[in-house]
């Protein structure tokens, strides 16, 4: 077997090794819009590309683990629950999580109720309280036809709900952001605040899932 | 600044394609759902879209929808339901 690799340039290679590739080119129009905008505001003063970088670093440090740890607050304090569906921003803020300017309408799962959020107009999401979307909440899939076929969609992502639990979508159209409260799973109850938060995902508080124990 | 629909109204969603930046969706307009919580009033983002202040703000509600009344093929279970957030002057009183 012939030595394919047989210059010598004073460094190793990683197996699997590329070369590096080009970024993206940018085409949209609004992409270009975006980037223009940005430029104006920070040459005419209006904020610094270090305030930018920062505020982008600091919404990218937004985790699901955040509202997970609201959850499994929720799941052992009754009382807690009970402020979290009724006033969602202020129930946060009691976890010293920042809502921001965001509206959040905690929706709850029970036996007869399965919650799923959507927003099909554009990308709508919890960012505040749980980050970004993943990309495919984003995708025209996903946007059009968990409104038009949630039981197939819930499906594919290995959720299959009884036919007597009533499936319920929330199109987050306007101003409000909704975040699913999951059933605790049986088998967990007694389990310590940070146990129980490992157990909730991004797709559990999306609704796509279910807590699973193990 | 009373809201003019009050939870558990029957309200059919104004069959409209007006031009510009709308958040209500096309699959809901013409059809009927049932007011379920009012969530108090917004900027208009219809004006706001076209860089104006959004004033007067609109109340804002939520509406519940069966499924089977927004596809009339619908697979799953007849008591499955689809909740949106649409602005007042969506609503039309359809009982």
């Amino acid at each position: 077997m012939p030595d394919l690799h047989e210059h010598e340039h004073g460094h190793d290679h990683a197996p699997g090794h590329a070369p590096p590739q080009p970024d993206e080119t940018i085409h949209s129009y609004y992409q270009l819009l975006g980037l223009a905008m940005k430029e104006l505001l920070i040459e005419k003063g209006v904020f610094t590309a270090e305030e930018m970088r920062a505020a982008i670093e600091a919404r990218d440090a937004i985790e699901p683990a955040q509202g997970a740890r609201v959850v499994a607050r929720a799941w052992s304090d009754p009382a807690y629950k009970a402020r979290l569906l009724a006033d969602g921003p202020a129930a946060v803020r009691e976890m010293g999580i920042d809502p921001g300017e965001t509206h959040l309408i905690v929706v709850e799962n029970t036996p007869q109720l399965h919650n799923v959020i959507v927003c099909t107009l554009c990308s709508c999401y919890p960012r505040q309280i749980i980050g970004l979307p993943p990309s495919w909440y984003k995708s025209r899939e996903y946007r059009a036809r968990i409104v038009r076929e949630p039981r197939a969609v819930l499906k594919e992502f290995g959720t299959e709900l009884p036919e007597h639990v009533e499936l319920r979508v929330h199109d987050s159209t306007a101003d409000m952001r909704y975040l699913v409260l999951p059933m605790q799973p049986s088998g967990s109850e007694g389990a310590g605040p940070d146990a129980l938060a490992a157990l909730v995902t991004r797709d559990c508080m999306i609704g796509v899932t279910v807590p699973k124990l193990g | 600044m009373a809201e003019r629909f009050s939870p558990g109204e029957t309200v059919r969603i104004r069959e409209a394609y007006p031009p510009g930046h709308i958040r209500t969706p096309v699959y809901v307009r013409g059809k009927v759902g049932v007011v379920t919580r009012p969530f108090g009033r917004f900027r208009n983002p219809e004006t706001l879209a076209i860089g104006r202040d959004g004033y007067p703000e609109k109340m804002l509600y939520e509406v519940r929808f069966l499924q089977k009344d927004l596809w009339p093929d619908y697979r799953g279970s007849g008591s499955d339901t689809l909740l949106l957030d649409i602005y007042e002057h969506w609503l039309e009183r359809a009982s």
